[in-house]
């Protein structure tokens, strides 16, 4: 069977695409969460269990503490209180632990080690995981239920001092707030000293009932100079006088009020031995959690010992403190120390509420709960409980109440701690089955292309895909077989869910079959390549000596962009990478058109007769002075100059010229849209045209782009396309103006702003009917094959729908970019590919980075943040879930897609037959080349620092970048199809 | 070839390794703490000034080239006021570049000319010593077989190392390890020496390896 190289590289990126869905449905854990919506806030707790008849105890027990302080010191490990630094430079607080009225913990946080996720865990008890970024869509608002709401629902006064990311996640929840910046890493005196310097005039107050201060200096001085540095030991002393401080006008209160204080000491995570953190080691996760209240008094002689305890637990504890229910998604035990000394009934009424509550969210996550050793070791405990309260309701006084007491304590001690361990572990486990299956089949379709490339390039443009051999049918049914088998293997003996064993017998008997053809298909490949080494050696052979300097940067390009998908700072300012790669591919470019044209050949004709000249000048040099010397040179140069006019001078200059417009071009489009992360506090000139004074700029700008877009387009479309055209752009212009973001010259501001519905559907008829006729040419040239030129006609038209589709739904600041795309498509096609004659796979390639950097010049980023909503709403009264996921991916992806349409014009006009399947498979292959690495790589790193803020997204563009490559390699087939029809 | 013009060209080239050694080590007898990194701008301007200065005695006293027959002293003045010509010139192509491949255009203008001029110093310079302002020359020595001496071919391979360092070291500046090196245009100007002195090392030993395989048109 022959099968054309653009079909074959259609029907792969299909296929990678069913693969890569299934390593994302495997890679994202379903997340544990409460299925109660925030709205229940009143919801009345359980009351108490009592074994045949309704407790007369329905309300929450009261507070235990009338005031709590929370100071959290950012990168505080617990060997800095425990240890001997704790010894040496934190004496009250090492007094405390060992002597005073405390309890001491050493909680355990999770990774990721910073500090955003870990002042969720501290406030929520719960761990965050990616799938909340998605929930939330990356805003930094905290949503879910978390004690400071809880404490504010309940009217308690909160004062915040410190790192502003709370001010971000916990807003409006502050009666008196002061945020500290924790960008510059520098500074760790100021950060600190703004924040004490309010301690003297709160701690006199005493109309507050929480007082959260957040310390960033000892963090800054871990990042500078690392943990042994004799800065820590300066900031330790300093955090001890504070601690002092407080506790100090905390008791001297405590003596006025009825209910005790809390002062909370911890750490959101530690610091590893170079000061850094982020990871999961031991320094890193390690952090203290010290509890000091008067009611911890010590007995004499009662020695305590710090207990290892999760960092979730906190919330619990708190909430039970302040009385207040606890959060919802909370998987933390209460911290049993603190209530110790309260009465058996509290102690049980306390429990109970904390393992009914992680009880129910067994129940919400995981359907086989009742397995769950934890749950049955809760009900028997709420059992028990029921019968205690009986009894002591009997006012029985015997040993007998005693003894049940202390054993129901014990069963729901130990069901706290199963309970939480099985909802930490459903979080944090990765679907390894299913990652291994999506992996597989996307690294075998890789090695496909990789095996055919060289058969592809070098060679004709078509394969040969022997199916019907009896080797490679037996070979099918025994990889099918054993895959099988291995299917089922894991699936009956895996515990955890997996999602391909969920799935039906008849889908994953699907993906055995791809996995097995593509197993049979790379055997293939790789024994016609052992057949023909011969051949290749030969191709090697003139392939190195066809290897030009642009060959290499593209290759060079590709293989380090690929490589530096591995570094997280590489991900998050990927953009840079594009930049970089396009500028210096606009000058190796300048590099090859100057060398072209002033060197030329040197087989030419013309410098044989310089060399006859100069002899004869040579001849006729000892009859002459030495001063005319220079004669014969400057006769060259006369020589050179008409040489140059006989090309055509006009034509010369602007072909030189034309690489460093395209660079002057793309140094304007990166300042119009600030993007990534190192430069996102810098201002750019899209928030300055968007801000509402300057609306007649923003105006000028948006007219003037849709002109030049209409000049750039107009030039090749019928006369009924360009009539559609100036409509359609003259329909945008009118949508943005209903809507208020441009404003016509004679327009006043107080015109009413409308949806520009009518308007939107206006400028989508011109679309439709511009692809319609586009569409129209397509078929008749494939109907009557000699016409060449409607073809082109055709495919043109359809790029101009989509400009003018693009033109919509990008925002006005944005049109620049889109203007600028095809004013450089123009520059690249008219005096640089055309003159150059490069062939299909280096233009296939140059297009590629292209469409990436216009990606990035539009303002989008490997941050879901950046993704550009409204596009989505484009023309629609109601959300329409259809229309606005393919417009909001139309608009995401404009860049990407414009340059693809651009390339299939271009080759189809060239009049190459293969070109175009070449070019679908070369575009095809540097697709898949990232989005199979990354896979690895995620798959490798999954433990990383930053695999939920930064390679997780990625992902994501990755899968979505993938479809819509599958979609564009359709297009190349559909379009080669008609060609070879036509042949 | 003779090895003893190979060995000139080492020790011309050692001579200017050293140069660029000394930039770094002597100022700080003369300024207390004196860093690269802190006070760079100093040092952009102490090594672009010894580099040009070691450039210009060696060729002077070495004389690779020798095919000048004029030595009146207008042609000689003329001669030099083309080459500072030509060397701004080089700097100010060098600044735009480096504008469009992204460099702030209104902020650390200073730095990024700075830059401009010591990349110019250790590619424009030495083209201008060996070659003169003559553009012709240059095209023919960095195309495709094109050099004529050991010097050219040595030129050839510290023009290309010195734009390698400088174009690779970019690529700390989008990573987050904040080290104060990482900022615009240390990282660079570190490449560029770096990459000027490997070039200047390995020039030599190349040259030597394959001294068989090298043939010239002149000899």
């Amino acid at each position: 069977m022959r099968l054309g190289s653009g079909a074959f590289a259609a029907s792969c990126v299909a296929i990678e695409v069913i693969g890569v869905a299934i390593f994302i449905r495997g890679f994202f854990p379903a997340p544990v969460r409460s299925s109660a919506r925030p709205e229940h806030d009143a919801e009345t707790p359980a009351p108490e269990p009592v074994a045949g008849v309704r407790s007369n105890w329905t309300k929450l027990p009261p507070p235990l503490f009338s005031k709590v302080v929370i100071v959290l010191i950012d990168a505080l490990r617990d060997d800095f209180v425990f240890g001997s630094k704790g010894v040496k430079y934190m004496p009250y607080t090492t007094y405390l632990v060992e002597k005073g009225a405390s309890h001491s913990f050493v909680a355990e946080a999770k990774p990721p080690t910073v500090t955003m996720p870990r002042i969720k865990a501290l406030m929520t008890g719960s761990l965050p995981g990616f799938v909340d970024v998605i929930r939330n869509l990356n805003s930094p608002v905290l949503l879910e239920d978390n004690v400071l709401r809880q404490a504010k629902a309940a009217g308690k006064r909160i004062i915040f001092y410190g790192d502003e990311t709370w001010v971000k996640l916990f807003p409006k929840h502050f009666v008196e707030y002061d945020g500290t910046t924790s960008f510059f890493v520098s500074d760790y005196i100021e950060v600190d000293k703004n924040v004490t310097r309010h301690l003297d005039k709160v701690l006199k107050r005493g109309d507050w009932d929480v007082l959260i201060l957040h310390y960033l200096g000892l963090d800054h001085i871990g990042h500078i100079s690392g943990p042994n540095s004799p800065l820590i030991g300066h900031k330790l002393s300093e955090m001890d006088s504070v601690l002092m401080k407080i506790h100090t006008s905390l008791l001297s209160k405590d003596r006025e009020t009825l209910l005790p204080s809390l002062l909370v000491l911890c750490g959101d995570h530690g610091m590893s031995e170079t000061g850094s953190h982020g990871a999961s080691s031991t320094e890193e996760v390690s952090t203290p959690l010290l509890l000091i209240s008067s009611a911890f008094e010590r007995k004499p002689g009662d020695i305590r010992h710090p207990k290892h305890v999760q960092q979730t637990d906190l919330a619990a504890t708190l909430a039970i403190g302040l009385g207040l229910p606890i959060p919802k998604d909370s998987v933390g035990s209460l911290l049993f120390p603190v209530i110790e000394g309260k009465p058996m009934r509290e102690q049980l009424r306390f429990l109970h509420l904390n393992t009914l509550q992680l009880s129910k969210l067994l129940q919400e996550n995981v359907p086989s709960y009742e397995k769950d050793p934890g749950f049955e070791q809760f009900k028997m405990a709420e059992k028990l409980h029921g019968n205690w309260v009986k009894l002591h309701l009997e006012e029985n006084h015997s040993d007998i109440l005693l003894g049940l007491g202390t054993k129901v304590l014990r069963h729901y001690l130990g069901a706290l701690k199963t309970l939480s361990l099985s909802l930490s572990t459903q979080v944090a486990q990765y679907d390894m089955y299913s990652m291994a299956v999506g992996t597989l089949i996307v690294l075998e379709v890789l090695a496909l292309f990789l095996l055919s490339t060289p058969h592809v390039l070098c060679r004709k443009a078509e394969l040969d895909v022997p199916l019907l051999s009896p080797v490679f049918s037996l070979l099918f049914y025994l990889v099918f077989l054993v895959l099988s088998a291995i299917h089922v293997l894991v699936c009956t003996s895996s515990e955890s869910s997996c999602y391909l064993c969920s799935l039906s017998w008849l889908a994953v008997g699907a993906v055995m079959l791809l996995v097995s053809a593509l197993f049979c298909a790379i055997l293939s490949a790789l024994i016609r390549m052992v057949i023909d080494s011969t051949l290749l050696k030969k191709n090697a052979a003139d392939a190195s000596s066809g290897w030009s300097e642009v060959n290499l940067l593209l290759l060079l390009g590709t293989v380090g962009h690929v490589l530096s998908l591995g570094a997280s700072s590489f991900v998050e300012e990927e953009h840079q990478t594009w930049y970089f790669l396009i500028n210096t591919l606009c000058l190796a470019l300048s590099q090859e058109t100057c060398r072209s044209y002033f060197l030329g050949d040197e087989c030419e004709p013309q410098r044989h007769s310089h060399v006859e000249q100069q002899c004869v000048n040579l001849l006729a040099c000892p009859l002459q002075d030495s001063t005319s010397y220079n004669t014969p040179e400057s006769g060259t140069a006369g020589k050179r100059v008409s040489l140059l006019e006989a090309q055509g001078s006009c034509k010369w200059w602007t072909v030189l010229a034309s690489p460093w417009l395209v660079l002057l071009c793309c140094r304007l489009l990166r300042s119009l849209n600030q993007t990534g992360v190192q430069g996102a506090h810098r201002p750019d000139f899209s928030h300055w045209l968007t801000s509402s004074d300057h609306k007649v700029q923003l105006s000028g700008l948006a007219a003037l782009s849709l002109v030049v877009i209409f000049m750039l387009v107009q030039r090749r479309c019928s006369l009924v396309s360009k009539v559609a055209l100036a409509l359609g752009l003259l329909g945008v212009f009118c949508y943005r103006a209903a809507i208020g973001i441009v404003q016509f010259p004679w327009q006043s501001d107080n015109k009413g702003i409308s949806k520009g519905i009518i308007e939107a559907r206006f400028v989508y008829v011109f679309v439709l009917g511009i692809l319609f006729t586009g569409t129209k040419d397509l078929l008749k040239a494939q109907v009557i094959a000699t016409d060449f030129k409607t073809k082109t006609v055709g495919l043109w038209e359809m790029h101009s729908g989509l400009v003018l589709l693009a033109a919509l739904l990008l925002r006005p600041h944005n049109l620049p970019v889109l203007a600028f795309s095809l004013l450089i498509q123009t520059v690249m096609t008219k005096f640089i590919w055309k003159p150059l004659r490069h062939d299909a796979a280096e233009i296939t390639v140059m297009h590629y980075w292209f469409g990436q950097a216009f990606f990035y010049f539009q303002g989008n980023s490997n941050n879901i943040a950046t993704i550009d909503i409204s596009a989505g709403f484009v023309g629609l009264d109601t959300y329409m879930e259809v229309p606005a996921t393919f417009l909001t991916v139309f608009g995401t992806y404009v860049g990407p897609v414009l340059w693809a349409s651009h390339l299939v014009y271009f080759l189809s006009s060239e009049g190459n037959n293969s070109a175009l399947s070449r070019s679908c498979f070369c575009y095809a292959l540097i697709c898949s080349v990232p989005v199979a690495t990354y896979i690895v790589l995620v798959t490798s790193l999954r433990y990383h620092l930053f695999i939920w803020s930064v390679f997780s997204p990625k992902l994501l563009y990755e899968g979505m970048h993938l479809l819509i490559t599958a979609a564009i390699c359709a297009v190349f087939t559909a379009t080669n199809q008609t060609r070879h029809r036509r042949a | 070839m003779k090895d003893t013009d190979i060995k000139r060209l080492l020790y011309t080239n050692l001579l200017c390794v050293f140069s660029i050694f000394l930039s770094i080590f002597i100022p700080s007898f003369f300024v207390d703490n004196f860093s690269v990194l802190e006070a760079h701008l100093t040092w952009l301007c102490i090594c672009s000034a010894s580099v040009t200065t070691v450039n210009l005695l060696s060729y002077l006293v070495v004389k690779p080239n020798v095919s000048s027959k004029r030595s009146s002293l207008s042609h000689k003045v003329t001669r030099a006021l083309k080459c500072c010509v030509c060397f701004l010139m080089s700097c100010f192509l060098l600044h735009i570049i480096f504008v469009l491949y992204g460099a702030p255009l209104i902020e650390l203008v200073l730095e990024t000319f700075l830059f401009a001029v010591v990349l110019s110093t250790f590619t424009t310079v030495p083209c201008l010593c060996l070659l003169g302002p003559n553009l012709k020359a240059w095209l023919r020595v960095f195309s495709r077989n094109g050099v004529t001496s050991i010097w050219e071919n040595s030129l050839q391979i510290t023009t290309i190392s010195s734009f390698t360092g400088a174009w690779l070291g970019a690529f700390p500046i989008p990573l987050d390890w904040e080290r104060p090196w990482q900022v615009w245009p240390i990282s660079c100007t570190l490449g560029a020496t770096f990459g000027y002195v490997a070039g200047l090392v390995i020039s030599p030993l190349w040259i030597y390896w394959n001294r068989k395989q090298l043939t010239y048109k002149n000899n």
